[in-house]
């Protein structure tokens, strides 16, 4: 009964509330609330006039967690991983409750899905392309996004900018993977473990492909691989980057960085004015090719080669 | 610290208990052998979410030490091992706050450390719950009523394992079922490190109508003394049993 009337306080904090940090002192004054995490809810809070976002939460132990993801993300902001953390407290309700939050910046932007509405494929491209190198840098310094899934990205603008914002499943590479959502998740598709590996981001960034390309979200029926193929195939927004997205699947990219640069290579392909487009260089078609080039070499060097035998006995017979 | 072997009991279960001790009072008596009883109760997808008999479910995970969550039956792969994990979470940090209630005195816990201090404590805590052993017994009630939920049980506990096997440290599960004729639980499957094998069993169940909860737990904490394929087995008296290496 407690735990449940704690519970409902936390998402039901009404506007112009003040929350007052029992450490710091710093007061916050709730304006909205911005959404509901598994272990906390989000507001809008404003303090001396500049808006933030303040997670309440009920366990203090997932707070801190979370709070922990977020320093070690300070310390490489530089490239900025994450929201930017500002402050972290506890605040004693006026029931005498005491409940641990944290402050970060407030990310305003749009859903992705409301972004890409209209707008052609090249949209989801260049998105996919700074999403894979916050990735990269994140896989770079160790760590696994885990959850992620389109509730934990928003788009920036002007100039329009993709930006994770739920920190809550971040899992340092090698350990099990804190937080997941199954449509995201590859153990649920069985395409893989749930060990923290980058490889792991990068499937649960396919089904984003897949959710915003397609329709949505989908089950994953008797036959979870066989479902994927077929969604797929039906994703006709998604052609261009099938190669891309099978890739992945085949378990082709060690890193964020690796798919950024064959997605690279496919966005800035011109159209051939002759033949039909070739796929992309994918993992195993660059191999071939650069088989191909060593055979070619090959080939000439064996012809010079001969040219040059021919041509000697041609003088050693004359001589 | 040393790393230790935790133990669970996981109670699956649809209903309020109806023969034999009280599974309430059971499940303390577990707490008291260091084993942390869990339990979720599964509703079908047309109850609404508090429906009677299910009150139990809280307050034996409650005197058990664990955690408990009412689900339906879609939910259900998820909520199995956000149990388990929260569990694991929760036990090791009764240990560390013991630990801290040695270092900094009788009052202090985790959440009255200010929280530039909480963070390092928790990554002790984080660090635990990936490398500590793990033993989770899983007690399935099979009673008439759950025949429905017994395929989304399955694939459950597949899940279950796939979750923790992406850990460090070691697990063992085993499966009993609950009614059964002739002992108040029926071994499913003994001691294992992978549930690969699980489609292979479910098949086989049988249900039956009353549901004695109680001394299906009393028998659930007699088989973690009974095997001993991890080391020694002391008479266990608090939750987190250290092992050394």
């Amino acid at each position: 009964m407690q735990v449940n009337h704690t519970k409902k306080l936390v998402s039901n904090l009404k506007r112009a509330t003040v929350i007052r940090g029992k450490w710091n002192g710093t007061k916050y004054h709730v304006i909205h609330k911005l959404g509901e995490g598994a272990c906390g809810v989000v507001y809008l809070c404003e303090r001396n006039g500049i808006e933030t976002a303040l997670k309440l939460g009920t366990d203090s132990a997932r707070i801190t967690t979370e709070v922990n993801v977020l320093k070690s993300f300070q310390r490489v902001q530089g490239k900025r991983l994450g929201p930017s953390l500002l402050d972290v407290d506890d605040w004693v309700t006026p029931g005498g409750i005491t409940l641990p939050f944290y402050v970060m910046e407030y990310v305003k932007g749009q859903e992705l899905a409301t972004f890409l509405h209209g707008k052609g494929s090249e949209w989801l491209g260049v998105l996919l392309l700074q999403l894979l190198m916050d990735l990269g840098n994140l896989h770079e310094s160790g760590w696994v996004f885990g959850d992620l899934k389109t509730d934990n990205l928003l788009v920036t603008s002007p100039p329009p900018r993709l930006r994770l914002i739920d920190v809550g499943g971040t899992t340092q590479i090698g350990r099990a993977i804190k937080e997941y959502t199954e449509f995201y998740d590859r153990g649920y598709w069985l395409k893989g473990s749930r060990k923290a590996e980058p490889s792991y981001d990068l499937f649960a960034v396919t089904m984003i492909m897949l959710e915003v390309g397609g329709r949505g979200r989908f089950e994953r029926g008797s036959d979870p691989r066989q479902t994927l193929e077929r969604k797929l195939q039906q994703a006709t927004a998604l052609k261009p980057f099938t190669p891309l997205i099978n890739n992945v699947w085949a378990g082709n990219y060690q890193n964020g960085l690796e798919m950024r640069e064959d997605l690279v290579n496919l966005l800035q392909r011109r159209p051939e004015p002759k033949k039909r487009n070739m796929p992309v260089s994918t993992r195993t078609s660059r191999r071939k090719k650069t088989k191909k080039t060593s055979f070619a070499t090959f080939e000439i060097g064996a012809i010079f080669v001969s040219v040059i035998i021919f041509y000697l006995i041609y003088m050693l017979f004359f001589l | 610290m040393k790393k230790g072997t935790l133990k669970q009991i996981l109670l699956l279960t649809d209903g309020c208990s109806n023969q034999g001790e009280d599974p309430v009072a059971i499940a303390a008596l577990a707490n008291n052998q260091g084993i942390t009883v869990n339990v979720i109760g599964i509703i079908d997808d047309d109850q609404s979410e508090q429906p009677e008999g299910l009150e139990e479910v809280e307050a034996i995970a409650m005197s058990g030490g664990g955690v408990s969550q009412i689900v339906y039956q879609q939910a259900l792969s998820q909520t199995v091992q956000m149990v388990t994990k929260q569990a694991m979470t929760q036990t090791l940090q009764g240990v560390v706050n013991q630990e801290l209630k040695q270092i900094l005195g009788e009052k202090k816990t985790f959440e009255e450390l200010p929280p530039d201090k909480r963070g390092e404590v928790m990554e002790v805590v984080e660090d635990l719950g990936e490398t500590c052993d793990l033993e989770v017994l899983v007690l399935v009630d099979t009673s008439a009523s759950m025949t429905p939920k017994l395929a989304t049980v399955k694939d459950a506990l597949f899940d279950l394992s796939l979750s923790l096997n992406a850990r460090s440290g070691n697990n063992r599960f085993s499966i009993f079922s609950f009614p059964d004729k002739k002992a108040p639980i029926h071994k499913l499957m003994d001691w294992t490190p992978h549930l690969d094998g699980i489609s292979k069993i479910f098949p086989k169940l049988a249900s039956g109508g009353i549901t004695p909860t109680g001394p299906a737990i009393k028998e659930a904490i007699y088989q973690f003394g009974k095997k001993g394929l991890f080391g020694s087995m002391k008479d266990a008296s608090e939750p987190y049993e250290e092992t050394g290496f």
